[in-house]
């Protein structure tokens, strides 16, 4: 059967985690993540029109937590564990373009 | 570039954030306060140290719920995704926001003209941290490199998208300031555009009038005052109908506003909704505020500004456009009870409109406010003594009786404008004569002469009236 996902799709997926792929891998992954859409299309073939959609199996909602501070993380410990700082700031590359 | 209202039409829609007062992030307990030292308001969800977890603060809820009753929109279950994108000012590499069930959803404000805009959503997420671009003038395209403050990633952010039914900038800032007045009204937000708490993105497209179609849209960012976002979008408008009058097309895309220029330069090509990869975030469960908790937020609102414009306008007989100004200056209490007392409401609006302009003119006495307005009409002040009077007890809180009595304004009945009234006919018989023959403008020349013998305490109504009634 024709495949749910082409490896176009796949490498653009890639580009956008941010993940080089060779070309092996597209191929694999395309073909594991074609695998997992025909699952998926498994339970699109039953009767679900009454059926609410689900985000997760556990039937929670509102936890919450109330409006209180905590203590805050020590700057210079977490500067420490950074590769580069600055005045107090995380240094990082120049930000070219934007994302994606 | 001018854009000709006859032939084109603006329409604008706009995406309107705001920060919610809170104590703390919308995530986790890391404080939720402006400015600080950079990078001390952080914790490990802030930082998107690995194993961190999200629990979501009630409070932000709870003001998210306020603003969408406010702005008239079905409260509703709802859930949070992740948006997903790399950006340094956001460590986790995904902004938690709402996509397809937001918190707040169809509604509607009102605008001090009447006219109804609606709200297509309003929906909770969390800010980023800031970046500072460092060399090549702070430019972000030629920067060596970027130092990243997180105090701000995390802070709770309610998104209002309203519905392009804006068609002028004057509407699009009265929108604004409707929507700024009531997060402020419900206490959502302290609404300070200069210090980013509220932050607007316009869309903007343009089409021929008459037309019913839309045009292709373009958004504007970088929008720091309502000024600035009135130049934006008729700088904008303009350069969409300049391209579709030379007989190129708008592309879709995102434009910076700059304010020294004056113009909006490319930002980036509109990303696709696809690129950001939305799905349910996994870490947070559904918040189903239900009609108990709805209600009691309900019941605790406090009169919003299009309600309050509407009672002033039913209780003094007022235009409703004209109750905008002194509902914005929330001075309507005051009025209202002023008019309570007895006041002539003409008068009490027209002082609200133009001589309480003060921010201390809210603490006024309203029993003295219509005591005064009351000696006003009685003819006891004029109309210039009365906007003294009223001057100083904004600022000392006197009453207008011993204010009025220090300026030596006492009041100046007719009895004792008679004797200075005849005096002045007697010495000018040729004016008077003129008077007699209906020549107006000598009426003029008496009231000043009596103005200037009684250093102006007369009242110019009595003294025309006591004129007339020697003419016979």
């Amino acid at each position: 059967m024709e495949s749910r996902i082409t490896t176009d799709d796949v490498a653009k997926v890639a580009r956008l985690a941010r993940l080089r792929l060779t070309d092996d891998e597209l191929d694999r992954f395309t073909h594991q993540l074609s695998d997992i859409l025909d699952h998926a299309a498994d339970i699109e073939a039953l009767e679900l029109d009454d059926v609410e959609p689900m985000a997760r199996p556990v039937p929670l909602s509102n936890v919450l937590r109330s409006d209180e501070p905590n203590d805050p993380l020590d700057r210079d410990a977490v500067l420490a564990a950074a590769p580069s700082t600055e005045d107090g700031q995380f240094r990082v590359s120049p930000v070219l373009g934007e994302a994606p | 570039m001018s854009l000709d209202l006859d032939v084109w039409e603006i329409v604008i829609g706009l995406e309107v954030h705001t920060e919610l007062l809170t104590r703390t992030k919308l995530f986790s307990g890391a404080v939720n306060r402006f400015g600080g030292e950079p990078n001390t308001h952080i914790d490990p969800m802030t930082l998107g140290l690995p194993g961190a977890l999200p629990v979501l603060n009630e409070h932000a809820v709870e003001l998210a719920i306020r603003v969408g009753l406010a702005l008239n929109c079905t409260v509703q279950r709802s859930v949070f995704a992740r948006k997903n994108y790399f950006y340094p000012d956001q460590p986790k590499n995904y902004q938690i926001s709402q996509y397809e069930l937001p918190i707040n959803a169809d509604g509607w404000l009102e605008l001090p003209s009447g006219k109804r805009v609606g709200i297509e959503r309003a929906h909770l997420e969390e800010d980023t941290g800031k970046s500072t671009h460092v060399g090549g003038g702070g430019r972000i395209h030629d920067a060596r490199y970027s130092l990243v403050d997180l105090n701000r990633a995390g802070v709770p952010l309610l998104e209002i998208v309203g519905r392009p039914d804006l068609r002028t900038a004057d509407e699009a800032k009265a929108y604004v300031s409707e929507l700024r007045s009531i997060l402020v009204a419900v206490g959502a937000s302290d609404g300070k555009m200069e210090e980013g708490s509220l932050r607007v993105d316009c869309n903007v497209s343009v089409r021929h009038r008459g037309d019913s179609d839309f045009g292709t849209r373009c958004e504007i960012k970088n929008i720091n005052s309502l000024r600035a976002m009135g130049r934006a979008i008729d700088y904008e408008a303009a350069r969409q109908a300049d391209l579709i009058s030379s007989g190129e097309a708008v592309v879709q895309q995102t434009r910076h506003w700059n304010d020294t220029e004056g113009r909006t330069t490319l930002l980036r090509s509109k990303e696709d909704a696809d690129d950001y990869r939305y799905f349910p975030d996994p870490d947070l469960v559904e918040i189903d505020p239900g009609p108990e908790w709805i209600e009691r937020v309900r019941a605790a609102l406090p009169m919003l500004p299009s309600a309050r414009r509407h009672r002033l306008a039913e209780r003094t007989g007022a235009e409703l456009e004209r109750t905008a100004l002194v509902v914005e200056r929330g001075l309507d209490e005051l009025c209202l009870t002023a008019v309570d007392a007895g006041a002539d409401p003409e008068r009490v609006l027209t002082h609200a409109e133009h001589n309480l302009a003060d921010e201390r003119a809210a603490g006024l006495d309203p029993e003295a406010f219509a005591q005064l307005v009351a000696m006003e009409t009685d003819g006891r002040l004029t109309a210039t003594q009365t906007k003294a009077v009223l001057a100083e007890m904004v600022d000392t809180g006197d009453g207008p009786d011993a204010i009025a009595a220090r300026h030596g304004y006492e009041a100046m009945d007719s009895g004792s404008l008679e004797p200075i009234v005849d005096g002045l006919i007697e010495a000018n018989p040729a004016e008077w004569e003129r008077f007699c023959d209906g020549d107006a403008k000598v009426a003029g020349f008496f009231v000043g002469q009596v103005m200037k013998a009684t250093q102006g305490k007369a009242d110019g109504k009595a003294v025309t009236a006591l004129l007339n009634a020697r003419r016979g």
